[in-house]
């Protein structure tokens, strides 16, 4: 049950954290070995609902900071049809949001804490959101490169050892998949279009290649949080591994449409079945993650924004539901 | 006042006529009313439902999984409750 939550929130984290014998965490190993799911009352290691929290908030500020990149495009689809399938995604994203910060509450933080952290800059989210949409090409290239992405990662989630998490994963797989082939038929139709077009789609898949290949995070030989998440089962493939699928999967697609990938180094091995590629700019991405992407101050700006706006909406509904309630008593 | 955070509910959602309500996550809302349309836009946008019912999570008795082993232990020894604790001999049959 969900209600774990409530049951915790306000207990001292000490008291929460007690006593953690060698017995309660082989025991809880074993469990994890054995493929059982872990649920939100049962014992575990506060290491391990620390890195649920970490990685689920992180997950699910992903999602809603994700929604204004595309938003960006909202009202200047180029047709009602786009329109309405890209209000339709941008709402999904909103609603995967949710459901990630349902789960991540089931581990005992609060949603207030989660927003707070996020707006305060110490929760991070995904770098590929601070990159700017700059043309309607870019719409399609984050269907078919960033939700594709999206999708190598999530889909192993969904066999994820705690059971909200794998849950929450389930539906949103579901969905992506929807997400990925709208991108790509954006790139299709700019593809099969005049010399303009096309050019708008290969100037677009440049300049977010290498982010999509970046939100795999570091080589695995630099992170610092695999091994650890690889034992408790909540990651079931490394980074990098992660990483060639998505490559080997997305280079023929990209020649499918025409376009060629930025990457000189970039060349099919016949022997391992794979295609290699070139060393990502990691510079870039620490950058982006300590704040000095293209967009980072405008996507917190936008979102504080919204969260300060729509405060007298919250208070609203509050006031409505106790003047009902004190009718009904 | 403002940071009041809204109470939790838990979504349940029969997806067709003939099943039974499954539990499908939660969210946060006002009120009853604000809880079931939001149930809708969060849960159902791909008509994964024909009928919701939402119910606040303090609301919810639960066991509790640390005591698990001895609150269901009492089913543990009577396998007689199960048809093949019985010997059925050869030849009887449509029992």
């Amino acid at each position: 049950m969900y209600t774990q939550g409530l049951d915790q929130q306000g207990k001292p984290e000490g008291k929460r954290d007690a006593p953690e014998s060698a017995a309660d965490l082989e025991a809880f190993q074993k469990r994890i070995d054995a493929e059982e799911k872990i649920e939100a009352k049962d014992w575990m290691p506060a290491a391990y609902r620390r890195t649920l929290v970490r990685q689920i908030s992180q997950h699910a500020h992903s999602e809603i900071i994700g929604m204004q990149p595309e938003g960006n495009w909202l009202t200047r689809a180029p047709t009602l049809k786009r329109k309405a399938i890209l209000l339709a995604k941008v709402q999904d994203e909103a609603g995967h949001g949710l459901y990630l910060y349902g789960a991540a509450e089931t581990l005992g933080v609060s949603r207030d804490q989660m927003v707070a952290d996020l707006l305060s800059g110490k929760a991070k989210y995904s770098t590929i959101f601070n990159y700017p949409t700059l043309t309607w090409a870019d719409i399609g290239t984050i269907g078919w490169l960033v939700d594709g992405a999206a999708i190598m990662n999530q889909i192993p989630l969904c066999r994820c050892s705690y059971g909200p998490y794998a849950r929450a994963m389930v539906r949103i797989c579901k969905e992506e998949s929807f997400h990925q082939r709208q991108g790509f038929d954006i790139m299709l139709v700019l593809c099969r279009g005049s010399g303009e077009q096309k050019a708008m789609a290969q100037d677009a898949l440049d300049r977010w290649w290498w982010p999509s290949l970046m939100m795999f995070g570091p080589h695995d030989s630099e992170s610092k949080h695999s091994a650890k998440s690889m034992a408790w089962k909540i990651k079931r493939f490394s980074n990098d591994e992660l990483r060639q699928k998505f490559v080997d999967a997305t280079v023929p697609q990209a020649e499918f449409l025409g376009l060629k990938m930025p990457d000189d180094d970039l060349r099919y091995d016949k022997k391992s079945g794979h295609y290699r590629f070139g060393e990502i700019d990691w510079q870039e991405f620490h950058d982006v993650i300590a704040g000095n992407g293209p967009c980072n101050r405008q996507r917190l700006e936008q979102r504080t924004r919204a969260q300060d706006d729509g405060a007298w909406v919250r208070e609203a509904a509050c006031a409505h539901a106790a003047k009902h309630a004190a009718k009904a008593a | 006042m403002q940071n009041k955070e809204w109470a939790l509910y838990e979504v349940f959602i029969r997806t067709r006529a003939g099943l039974s309500h499954r539990h499908a996550g939660s969210l946060h809302a006002a009120d009853d009313q604000m809880a079931l349309d939001y149930a809708r836009d969060t849960y159902t946008r791909r008509s994964e439902g024909v009928s919701l019912w939402v119910v606040r999570s303090d609301q919810i008795v639960a066991s509790d999984p640390a005591e698990s082993a001895a609150f269901f232990e009492p089913a543990e020894d009577k396998i007689y409750r199960h048809p093949t604790f019985y010997e059925i001999p050869d030849g009887v049959e449509n029992l």
